[in-house]
């Protein structure tokens, strides 16, 4: 069994006994995404409260509605609706989601939100930061009581072609892990350099038995046979 | 089995399961339509373990498991409780609520009302320690709303119909500010409570001795009674919330620190939304009812004393029986 790789993925077993993988979002993101978010309160307040201050005192009481709203139920009112992204975490491609991968609800978001309010504390969310840092899941305050996290949105994958190759079959077994290699090898292909191709396959030659020069045509045509027939 | 071949076979169910996601990612699939859903989610789950377990490429098992992620959600997604229902939350569940953590909302209440009470004898006894909590500029304001002279009471001498409106959101948008920090700060093992309800206590408290103690007794007194029974009894059981946070983490039982916090909060967090309901009644009565001065003192004595015995009476009697009107 291989070590456990050095990365940040969060793996929920599901019901029916499947792995599935998540991203965690660390710091970095995060601190844009919120930026971006409070840009955005900013203009709206700023547009909306011009209007408003013309209206006089009825303006000034809907104003103090509004800030209210901006100030507390702006991330709550997106998360829920908008698919556990406010507008900030959309642009840096996050979203929020409950620890077993499911959306997130109403009281998850209201907890992870109004205990920001902590995460804010001292001053410039000094110990949100440093939950978030420490934490393997880059959770915050909010997100420990709440049960959230935030993690990258899925991306659809855009399908690489195989290069064109004739079938083999290699004499001896593979191993899973060494199958997913030469097919990742052959999928990755147009991403490197020929230069990098070629230095990759050529570690491979000796075991394939084959001069280093051939190896690149001989891997695809492995990939090609384990692959089947297209 | 080779995977091309694997892929070819499968490949129109998967298309499906992927339309019908789409759907129900929308809210548009009826009923009718995705009765099949949960047998082609573990059709699709098997398929995934069976494409991981021959080494597919990551190309094929990686679409598999974000189909197999949207399919999760679709199908384990918590039903919200709060919205849900909320004539039986506000008629049974919230009171229940209160009266289970009990403990918490005595010495929240304790706390609150303990420093209310306590700094206004003391300010009315030594009149000059007003000087040492509040400044001397929100003294002077607090005096010239509540002078006796002016015909309208709360933030300004002088108000019109529209004004009410202005206080209204001012009320909703300030209190429920407080209450939120006071639930908030319990995070930090309570204290953060401990020191909002303590400093809360101290301001009011402070300000309601001095007014008495100048002979503006009549007008503050009468303005705030009505509102207060809601206003005080939120913020009391916004501390309350907080403080069952912090309690979690400083006693967490047998259950690890995290997982404790997690189930308080749950539990906190509706309480809170009772919490602001409340606020939302004080700002309107506060608004609307509170500043009239057209209303003899004694009227709004009576009315006032009335909104506490309904509030304590709400707290202490709702919800009781288990038949809750649904």
């Amino acid at each position: 069994m291989a070590s456990t790789p050095l990365d940040t993925h969060y793996q929920i077993e599901t019901p029916e006994g499947i792995d599935l993988p998540l991203r965690p979002a660390g710091l970095p993101p995060r601190a844009l995404a919120f930026a971006f978010d409070l840009g955005v309160r900013g203009i709206i307040m700023g547009i909306l409260l011009v209007p408003l201050a013309l209206l006089g005192n009825i303006g000034v009481g809907l104003g103090s509605l509004l800030l209210f709203l901006m100030s507390w139920w702006y991330m709550v009112l997106f998360e829920v609706l908008n698919q556990g992204s406010s507008p900030g975490k959309q642009v840096m491609g996050l979203r929020v989601v409950q620890d077993d991968g499911t959306p997130i609800g109403w009281s998850g978001s209201l907890i992870r939100n109004l205990l920001r309010f902590v995460d804010m504390l001292p001053f410039g969310y000094f110990l949100g930061a440093i939950s978030c840092l420490q934490h393997p899941h880059f959770k915050r305050l909010g997100d420990l009581a709440a049960g959230t996290l935030v993690v990258y949105r899925e991306l659809p994958l855009v399908r690489p072609r195989i290069p064109q190759a004739t079938a083999l079959r290699l004499p001896f077994a593979l191993q899973l892990s060494e199958q997913r290699a030469i097919l990742g090898f052959a999928e990755r292909q147009a991403e490197l350099s020929a230069e990098r191709v070629h230095e990759l396959a050529a570690i491979l030659a000796e075991p394939l038995q084959v001069p280093p020069a051939r190896a690149v045509e001989q891997l695809n045509g492995v990939a090609r046979g384990l692959l089947g027939p297209t | 089995m080779k995977q091309s071949h694997f892929e070819s076979r499968h490949q129109p169910q998967w298309q499906a399961f992927a339309e019908q996601l789409k759907q129900l990612e929308q809210g548009k699939a009826k009923a009718a339509d995705v009765a099949g859903f949960p047998h082609q989610y573990r059709r699709l789950c098997q398929h995934l373990a069976l494409a991981q377990e021959r080494g597919y490429s990551s190309y094929l098992v990686d679409p598999l498991q974000q189909l197999a992620l949207r399919g999760h959600q679709q199908l384990y997604r918590h039903r919200s409780q709060l919205p849900a229902n909320a004539l039986a939350f506000i008629l049974a569940d919230f009171p229940r609520l209160v009266r289970q953590q009990w403990r918490f909302v005595l010495i929240a209440g304790l706390l609150f009302f303990g420093s209310l009470v306590g700094i206004a004898l003391l300010v009315y006894l030594f009149p000059d320690l007003i000087y040492s909590i509040v400044s001397p500029q929100q003294v002077a304001e607090m005096q010239g709303m509540y002078d006796p002279q002016a015909s309208r009471l709360g933030r300004a001498a002088e108000r019109a119909a529209s004004e009410d409106w202005m206080m209204f959101g001012y009320y909703v948008m300030h209190n429920i500010g407080i209450a939120f920090q006071t639930f908030a700060a319990g995070l930090l093992f309570g204290l953060g409570s401990v020191f909002f309800l303590i400093f809360n206590g101290l301001v009011i408290g402070a300000v309601s001795g001095h007014l008495t103690e100048i002979g503006y007794g009549q007008t503050f007194w009468s303005f705030a009674i009505g509102h207060g029974a809601f206003e005080l009894t939120a913020i009391t059981l916004a501390g309350a919330a907080g403080l069952q946070l912090g309690w979690s983490l400083v006693a967490p039982g047998r259950l690890a620190r995290g997982e404790a916090l997690r189930l308080a909060a749950r539990k906190s967090v509706r309480m809170l939304c009772g919490v602001m309901v409340l606020l939302l009644i004080a700002a309107f009565i506060e608004a609307y009812w509170s500043s009239t001065t057209s209303i003899t003192p004694w009227i709004k004595y009576l009315v006032g004393a009335a909104l506490w015995l309904l509030v304590a009476a709400y707290l202490i009697f709702a919800g009781r029986t288990h038949h809750a009107p649904d």
